[in-house]
């Protein structure tokens, strides 16, 4: 198709985008659309419209740019898209309302911290596998590996019993959920999540501990830093964003690294290039179901690669695009678990960039670690199309990962 | 005046381009820098030093050389 200069007044473009025929590529309009026109109009499933950002530079300014909100795009009026519960949470906001709340989480999140807990979670990734060792097999790996792993490494850091992980995960779950499916569960769920975190709080005040949760309620109590529904807010937030992905990308990684036998292959001579490989892995594995980060309104009129944007409008920074885009990656379609130079947006970036993202990655080092040491021939037992994903889920969520050895 | 700098540990994040604009851009690099080497004192500096998922923001008296931030 010929480029044409009056691309704004061509049809938009209905997004999301059908679904790819295969796990591991973008669907196919992402790469059409970067190339000739890396931010361009589309509509919605409401009928909204919204401009798509694929490029890495332009989505990375979308996300970092202070004149592009996500506190404006958490409004009644603003198209919804996957995440809602993202709303009413610290991803809804701006600084500097943003920062007095990040400021109380981040020192527990940084790198150095998490190094802390590396021992510990070495340790569980260990005691996880001797078990599935002994387990019939095919084993899920969902079910007894990838999601224990995180939802116990943030139970302990949050001060939340893992015991009770089946009486969360399927609040977790609903609120996970595309909410344009079914907002009543979705609502309801966050009830039930704000109610346990309520009961959670009420006994961690009377009796504190060495944990998050702890530290919190006194940055409440006795600096009143939050407030009571923030303080709720914060800890559901941290407790569901802090299994969810990192389960689902120890899945998709493994999978992603069965395909590409060459480079697993290497990796398992060079261990020591793991760091490089989960960073290539979190460039590389579509994470969301829609392929986009969080939408965000602009405040007033910017210009973004070449494109001038009226202020209110809906910008959505599609950050698998923008990972494979060849102005700031070497063959982007290539995996390279080596790659030196990667700056990819998998943790998003600016003020919203993932709290999380030195914890999971560090999970991910020692969960493929384990992995490749002690499951060396370590494989899928069924075809991906006989794959199941939960359905109506924001992030592409497996139901079970039978694997063999 | 505040002496800022962004050390080696920096990943881009980009958390302190968006806490403290005007202070802080990213290079061609990808890693952050300072827009300045001397600056007015500012709260939002501040924000960005305990923002930085790698701890890699530190701010020193321009005069003293003492470390403000941490």
């Amino acid at each position: 198709m010929a480029l044409q200069e009056t691309a704004p007044t061509e049809e938009p473009i209905a997004f999301p985008f059908p679904p790819p025929s295969s796990l591991y590529e973008p669907s196919p309009e992402y790469a059409e659309l970067r190339d000739r026109r890396p931010v361009t109009q589309v509509t919605l499933p409401d009928g909204k419209t919204a401009w798509l950002v694929t490029g890495h530079a332009e989505a990375r300014q979308v996300m970092i740019d202070p004149r592009f909100s996500r506190k404006a795009a958490s409004g009644p009026d603003t198209p919804k898209l996957g995440l809602a519960a993202a709303d009413d949470s610290i991803l809804g906001m701006d600084p500097p309302e943003h920062t007095r709340l990040r400021r109380l989480v981040a020192s527990a999140f940084t790198a150095r911290r998490v190094e802390e807990l590396r021992p510990r979670v070495a340790k569980l990734v260990d005691e996880l596998l001797d078990r599935v060792e002994t387990l019939p097999r095919p084993v899920d790996l969902v079910e007894n590996f990838s999601l224990p792993l995180p939802v116990q490494v943030i139970c302990e850091l949050l001060g939340v019993p893992a015991t009770d992980r089946h009486v969360f995960h399927a609040w977790s779950d609903a609120v996970m959920n595309d909410w344009r499916a079914d907002p009543a569960k979705s609502k309801e769920a966050i009830e039930e999540l704000s109610r346990y975190f309520a009961r959670l709080i009420a006994a961690k005040r009377a009796e504190p501990a060495d944990d998050l949760m702890t530290a919190l309620i006194a940055a409440r109590d006795r600096d009143d830093k939050l407030s009571e529904h923030e303080l709720v807010q914060l800890g559901l937030g941290l407790l569901i964003a802090g299994h969810e992905t990192t389960a689902n990308q120890i899945n998709m990684f493994l999978l992603t690294l069965l395909r590409y036998p060459d480079e697993l292959a290497r990796l398992r001579t060079t261990p020591d290039d793991i760091p490089r490989a989960v960073e290539e892995l979190m460039r590389f594995v579509q994470l969301g179901q829609g392929g986009g980060g969080l939408l965000r309104v602009t405040l007033e009129e910017v210009e973004l690669g070449g494109v001038r944007l009226p202020a209110g409008a809906a910008v959505l920074p599609a950050l698998l695009a923008a990972n494979r885009d060849p102005r700031a990656f070497d063959q982007p379609d290539r995996l390279d678990l080596s790659r030196a130079d990667n700056p990819h947006l998998g943790f998003g970036a600016g003020v919203h960039h993932c709290l999380g993202a030195q914890l999971a990655r560090m999970e991910l080092q020692e969960a493929l670690r384990g992995l490749l040491r002690r499951l060396p021939g370590v494989r899928v037992t069924v075809p991906d199309s006989e794959l199941r994903f939960k359905s109506g889920m924001t992030l592409r969520s497996l139901e079970a990962l039978p694997v063999t050895w | 005046m505040w002496r800022v700098r962004v050390d080696g540990a920096c990943i881009g994040s980009g958390s302190c381009v968006g806490v403290a604009p005007g202070h802080f851009a990213l290079g061609s690099d990808n890693r952050s820098r300072p827009l300045s080497d001397e600056i007015e004192p500012d709260e939002a500096i501040l924000d960005a030093v305990a923002s930085c998922p790698v701890e890699a923001i530190t701010i020193e008296d321009a005069d003293t050389g003492e470390p403000v931030e941490p």
